[in-house]
C-alpha cells in the first residue's frame, strides 16, 4: 500500500540545515492500523506531510500502490490526495462557511462528480458517521465530536484507502474521543488502512502498529520487535 | 470542477461580506457610469451642433468682404454673373445685409436683427416659412418691395393672437407686409435666431445708411466639386480684389469636418479620463483580492488538502473578482443610464447612451476584473497547502 525508502527531508533555515526526516523506510500494508507516535520535533509531523502528498521529499523514494509519487507535480499530488487519502485533523479543518453536507461535498467536487451523486454520496457518509439529521448545519452550530465526525465524513466521502489521522482527539474531551477512536476502528474494519499521528501513548496503543519516530529517524516499530 | 460551480461559491462568499462587496463594486460602478455618462453626453451635443449646423445649408461657401486693403466692393451683380459663368460649380447665390433694426407694430416697439437678402436664401441657408406663408420672390427683390418675413419670436411678439400673414409692421419707420413667419429654427426667445426680420436686400440698401452687402452665401453645385469651386472662388477674388486680407471664405462641409474631428477627439479624451476611475476601481478590486487571499488563507490550505488543484483555486478566486466586476459593472450601466438621461435633462442635451458605449464600459469592466484578479487569484493557487493549513 504505501512504501518509503530511505527519505530525507531537509528544511533550510537561513544559514543551518534542519534535517526533518533522516533516511526514514516505513512499509505499510493494505488495512493496516498504524501509529506514528514521538514527541514535537521528532518529524512524525513531516511524515504524516510527506504520506499525505502534501509536500515532496528531498530525497528518497515514496511509491502509493505501486506508483511512484515522490517526483508527481503540483497538480498530480492534488489528485492523489484527493483519490487515495482521506484527511483527519486535529483543528477539524472544515470550511465554516459552508454547512456540514457542503464540507463533505468539497472532495466530491474536486473529482468532478454530479450534483446529485455528490449529495447522495455526502448524505451516505454523514449517515456512517451518525449526523444523517445535522446535514444543514454549519461547524459552529455542532459540538467539536460533531464537527470531527463531518471531517471524518468528508474524508469518506471519496472511499479512499488511506485515512490519514494527524492528533484527531487531540482537541476533544476524552469521551468525544473515546468516539472518535471507536470510528477510526469501524472504518479500519470496513477495510480502509489507517494511518494516526499522535503523542497520546493511550491512543497509539489502540493500533495494531506503533512506530516511535525520534530526531527524523524511526527508533522503534512493534512489528519489528515482534519478529 | 465545473464553472457553474465556481460562480455559486464566489456568489456566496461575496454575499457573505456585502458591506466589503459593495464598497469594492464602488469604484467599478462609478467608473462605469462615468464612462458612459460622459460619452453620452459629448456624443449628445455633437448631434445637436452637428444637426444645427447642417440646418444652415451644408453645400453652403459664404464669402465675407472685410473691407481690408482694398476699395473696391463687389456687388451682387457682380457675384451674380461668377454663378452663371460656372453652372456646374456654382448653382446660386445670396447675398446678406446684417443690421440691428427698430420695429414697431401698434404701439409695441422692440429691437431685432434683420437680415436683408435674396429669395435663393432659402434653398442655400435652408429657411424656409411656416405654411400659410411665402418666401420672398425674385420680383419681391427686383421691384424693392417692402415685404418682410419675421422669425416666430417676433411673430408671437406682435401678433400674438391672430395670424400676422398679410398684417403691417413698421421697420425703421417704414411700413413693411409680412408675407412668412420663418420656421422655428431654436428657441423661439429673444436673441435667439426666431428673433430676426428678414427683407429684400434691395429694400434693406435703403432703408439702412450707408448698407452694402458685406456677405454672400454660395451654393457649391455639390459637395463633390466643393474643393474646386473654391479655388475658383479664391482665384476670381484675388483677381478683383487684389489682396488675400480682402475677403474670407468660409466652407461649410470644412466646418462640419472640424466640428466632427473635435467632438470626436473630446470623446475619446473625456472617456479616457473616465476610464481612469474605471482603472483605479480595478486597483481596488485587486487590494480587496489580496485581502482576501490572506484572511482564507487556512481555507485555501483545506481545499488543497483535500485535492483541490492549483487550477481550481485560481479559477475560483479569478471568478470570485470577475463576479465583483461585472455586478459593478451591470450596477455601473444602470447608473449610467439614468445620470445620462438626469444630467441630459438638466443642461438640455438629448442623450442616450448608444448600444456601443454600453458595451464598450461593460466589457472593460470585465477585462478590469480578469486583469487585476489574475494576480490575487495567481498568489491563492500558489499557497504550500502546508504553511497554508498552518496558517492561524
Amino acid at each position: 500500500m504505501i512504501k518509503i525508502e530511505n527519505m530525507h527531508k531537509v528544511y533550510s533555515m537561513g544559514d543551518n540545515d534542519v534535517r526533518a526526516l533522516n533516511g526514514v523506510s516505513l512499509h505499510i500494508k493494505p488495512n493496516e492500523f498504524i501509529a506514528i507516535v514521538g514527541p514535537s520535533g521528532s518529524g512524525k509531523s513531516t511524515l504524516m506531510n510527506m504520506i499525505g502528498c502534501l509536500d515532496a521529499p528531498t530525497s528518497g523514494k515514496y511509491y502509493i500502490d505501486n506508483m511512484e509519487v515522490s517526483t508527481l507535480k503540483d497538480d498530480a499530488l492534488a489528485d492523489i490526495r484527493n483519490k487515495k487519502i482521506g484527511f483527519i485533523f486535529q483543528g477539524f479543518n472544515l470550511l465554516n462557511k459552508l454547512t456540514a453536507i457542503e464540507n463533505v461535498e468539497l472532495p466530491l467536487i474536486y473529482r468532478g462528480i454530479s450534483k446529485s451523486e455528490r449529495y447522495r454520496l455526502s448524505q451516505l457518509a454523514l449517515d456512517r458517521v451518525g449526523l444523517g439529521d445535522r446535514t444543514h448545519h454549519r461547524p459552529n452550530e455542532l459540538s467539536g465530536g460533531q464537527q470531527q465526525r463531518v471531517a471524518i465524513a468528508r474524508a469518506l466521502s471519496t472511499s479512499p484507502p488511506i485515512i490519514l489521522a494527524d492528533e484527531p482527539t487531540g482537541a476533544l474531551d476524552s469521551k468525544s474521543g473515546t468516539e472518535i477512536m471507536k470510528m477510526l476502528h469501524e472504518i479500519h474494519e470496513a477495510g480502509n488502512t489507517i494511518v494516526l499521528i499522535t503523542h497520546d501513548n493511550d491512543i497509539a496503543k489502540q493500533a495494531d502498529r506503533i512506530v516511535r519516530m525520534h530526531d527524523g529517524e524511526i527508533v522503534f516499530d512493534s512489528e519489528v520487535e515482534a519478529r | 470542477m465545473n464553472y457553474s460551480q465556481a460562480i455559486k461559491m464566489s456568489i456566496k462568499s461575496i454575499m457573505g461580506n456585502k458591506m466589503r462587496s459593495l464598497l469594492t463594486m464602488l469604484g467599478i460602478i462609478i467608473g462605469v457610469a462615468a464612462v458612459i455618462i460622459m460619452i453620452s453626453l459629448v456624443q449628445g451635443s455633437t448631434k445637436s451642433i452637428l444637426s444645427r449646423l447642417e440646418s444652415m445649408g451644408t453645400n453652403m461657401i459664404s464669402v465675407t468682404l472685410t473691407g481690408q486693403k482694398s476699395n473696391k466692393v463687389l456687388t451682387m451683380k457682380e457675384m451674380q454673373a461668377l454663378v452663371d459663368k460656372n453652372p456646374s460649380l456654382l448653382s446660386a447665390v445670396a447675398p446678406t445685409i446684417n443690421s440691428n433694426v427698430t420695429i414697431k407694430v401698434g404701439t409695441e416697439n422692440a429691437k431685432t436683427s434683420l437680415i436683408g437678402t435674396n429669395d435663393a436664401y432659402s434653398t442655400i441657408l435652408n429657411t424656409k416659412v411656416q405654411a400659410g406663408g411665402r418666401f420672398m420672390s425674385a420680383m419681391d427683390v427686383q421691384e424693392r418691395r417692402n415685404v418682410a418675413m419675421i422669425g416666430s419670436y417676433i411673430a408671437k411678439l406682435t401678433y400674438p393672437d391672430t395670424s400676422p400673414i398679410g398684417k403691417e409692421i413698421k421697420i425703421e419707420g417704414q411700413i413693411f407686409t409680412i408675407i412668412g413667419i420663418l420656421e422655428v429654427k431654436s428657441t423661439s426667445t429673444a436673441g435667439s435666431t426666431d428673433d430676426r426680420v428678414m427683407i429684400p436686400y434691395t429694400t434693406a440698401t435703403r432703408l439702412i445708411k450707408n448698407s452694402s452687402v458685406r456677405s454672400f452665401s454660395f451654393q457649391a453645385y455639390n459637395t463633390e466639386v466643393s474643393d474646386k469651386t473654391l479655388a475658383v472662388l479664391n482665384t476670381y477674388l484675388k483677381k478683383e480684389l487684389k489682396s488675400e486680407d480682402a475677403y474670407r471664405v468660409f466652407n461649410q462641409a470644412d466646418l462640419l469636418e472640424t466640428v466632427s474631428e473635435m467632438t470626436g477627439v473630446m470623446t475619446a479624451m473625456l472617456g479616457g479620463i473616465a476610464g481612469i476611475s474605471l482603472l483605479v476601481g480595478g486597483i481596488g478590486i485587486m487590494n480587496i483580492m489580496l485581502v482576501s487571499v490572506t484572511e482564507r488563507t487556512r481555507e485555501i490550505g483545506i481545499r488543497k488538502a483535500i485535492g483541490a488543484r492549483r487550477k481550481s483555486i485560481l479559477i475560483q478566486f479569478l471568478i470570485e473578482s470577475i463576479v465583483v466586476s461585472c455586478m459593478g459593472g451591470i450596477i455601473g450601466v444602470i447608473v449610467g443610464m439614468l445620470g445620462t438621461w438626469g444630467i441630459g435633462n438638466l443642461i438640455k442635451i438629448s442623450a442616450t447612451p448608444s448600444f456601443g458605449t454600453i458595451l464598450l464600459a461593460g466589457g472593460f469592466s470585465i477585462a478590469v476584473g480578469v486583469f487585476f484578479g489574475l494576480y490575487p487569484a495567481n498568489k491563492a493557487s500558489k499557497l504550500n497547502p502546508i504553511e497554508a493549513l498552518r496558517f492561524e
